[in-house]
């Protein structure tokens, strides 16, 4: 589990994030979802300690993470994947030696061993055939999926996704999302994902945590998201046509 | 002024960062090798030309400048030796360094910055600054002394084939000009002035690279950046380290 108490943060001298605190459960895909501009992103750096936040905690289970040294913090980032936007594939390595990365950085298999991982990391995102390739040679949606394979290479405990389905087709970013939700509950991970992707918060949204403005307005699942009473929420959600049609009188 | 100190402190934390102990030595020791050919090897080819037309020109130049019979004309090819060890095969090669291989290094980590590999390092527990920036510095530290031993070489032949092709000096007076009165120190005082600026051009720019925030426009201002600042370093050392050296 991984809990936010009273978390602020401000880029010059901008408050950016005011007083979160927020539980994200383990074995579930949680959510952070709101308007471009919102905090989401910043958040969710902060938790995965890419931002130092200005005050507030981060605990991941019994462990205050934002309060450990560089080093402490470096053993608690082994347990740690992370999917960005831009998927952040290293562009020197081909697919293989990309998933293998972390692999090589901190264990000690052999190179017959590291390979059979990153074949069945691979599988498991169903990339076959691609490992010689090098990240300009991929899709978007293929680019994801390495990138999802790389960030589950040594068996993490905890799994960020930055908008997993920014710039993917509608189906792809349906086969993405499901993705996550299946390997968050093959491993038991404590996975966040930030998206302001309706079909995302339909499709897998378990625990939802809306934001707006840097604060969080407000937090439930996917059932109870088309029918809250938060104006802003509202705003956010029926301005997707797909939720629209989900809440048409008769459906 | 505060700007100033502001970036000289960062600079200096940025290479506390990169001088930690590495998380897997051979992992590293890869890179270095990666490195050693990306900015080493491939600076064999501009170096050779440029070193090449470099002691082609001091030579024609300073037979031109001294043609007076009180002069031996063995002086030019040691007037081409000395200049050539001396000054340009350090400086002037390190000056197109910052250019080629300073370039280079910002763009790559500032792309890397921008496109937020260096933060997946981060997230998997790396040294990002110790793993990117490290082996780029040992390997330009090893090479680059190879590079200005290269370039004295060339640039000695370039003015030997000028010289005796343009007819103002026999190929015995050249060669005879370069062996007299050498002083072997100037080829340590070389040498040293080369580490010092291999340092300068890998250390500045990976700092201008590493701190980019933006886009693809801040990139390449970094990019510029990390020329301007190396080169005006380089300049800098080089008189301080002159004047500590050879005084």
């Amino acid at each position: 589990m991984i809990k936010v108490k009273n978390l602020d943060k401000s880029f010059n001298n901008k408050l950016v994030l005011n007083d979160i605190n927020v539980s994200f459960e383990t074995g579930k895909t949680n959510l952070i979802i709101g308007r471009s501009g919102s905090g989401k992103t910043v958040l969710l750096k902060s938790i995965a300690g890419l931002h130092e936040p200005d005050e507030g905690e981060v605990w991941f289970d019994d462990v205050l993470f934002n309060k450990l040294d560089f080093n402490a913090k470096k053993e608690i980032r082994k347990e740690m994947g992370m999917l960005f936007q831009g998927s952040a594939l290293f562009d020197s390595l081909t697919v293989e030696q990309n998933v293998r990365f972390p692999l090589d950085m901190f264990t000690g298999k052999s190179l017959e061993e590291k390979n059979e991982r990153v074949n069945f990391c691979l599988k498991r995102v169903n990339i076959i055939n691609a490992n010689k390739l090098f990240p300009s040679e991929l899709s978007g949606g293929m680019k994801k999926r390495v990138a999802i394979a790389r960030a589950i290479a040594l068996n993490p405990k905890y799994l960020f996704c930055d908008e997993p389905n920014s710039g993917l087709d509608p189906v792809t970013a349906i086969l993405i999302d499901e993705l996550i939700k299946e390997l968050t509950e093959e491993y038991s991970m404590t996975t966040i994902v930030n998206t302001h992707d309706m079909n995302s918060v339909i499709e897998i949204g378990e625990n939802i945590v809306f934001i707006n403005e840097g604060i969080i307005c407000w937090e439930g699942n996917k059932d109870e998201i088309l029918h809250s009473g938060c104006e802003i929420l509202n705003d956010f959600v029926f301005a997707n046509a797909m939720a629209k049609h989900l809440l048409t009188p008769g459906r | 002024m505060f700007r100033f100190l502001s970036l000289t402190g960062r600079y200096f934390l940025l290479l506390k960062k990169v001088f930690s102990k590495p998380e897997k030595p051979s992992v590293y020791l890869k890179q270095t090798m990666f490195e050693l050919f990306n900015l080493g090897f491939n600076s064999v080819g501009i170096i050779t030309v440029i070193s090449f037309f470099m002691g082609a020109v001091i030579t024609l130049q300073t037979a031109y400048n001294t043609e007076n019979p009180i002069y031996p004309t063995y002086l030019i090819g040691l007037g081409c030796r000395d200049s050539i060890i001396l000054e340009f095969s350090s400086t002037i090669s390190a000056l197109i360094l910052a250019g080629k291989v300073g370039s280079n290094i910002a763009s790559e980590i500032g792309t890397m910055r921008v496109t937020e590999q260096i933060d997946a390092l981060e997230m998997m527990g790396v040294n990002s600054a110790s793993y990117l920036i490290l082996p780029k510095i040992v390997a330009t530290l090893l090479f680059n002394p190879v590079l200005t031993l290269l370039s004295i070489i060339v640039g000695i032949v370039g003015g030997w084939i000028a010289g005796t092709t343009a007819g103002v000096i026999t190929s015995e007076d050249f060669i005879y000009g370069i062996q007299y009165a050498f002083i072997p120190y100037y080829i340590t005082y070389s040498m040293i002035k080369t580490l010092f600026f291999a340092f300068i051009i890998t250390s500045v720019s990976a700092f201008q690279g590493y701190y980019v925030e933006g886009g693809s426009l801040e990139v390449g201002r970094a990019s510029t950046k990390a020329v301007v600042f190396s080169s005006v370093l380089i300049l800098l050392f080089n008189v301080i380290l002159t004047q500590l050296l050879l005084s």
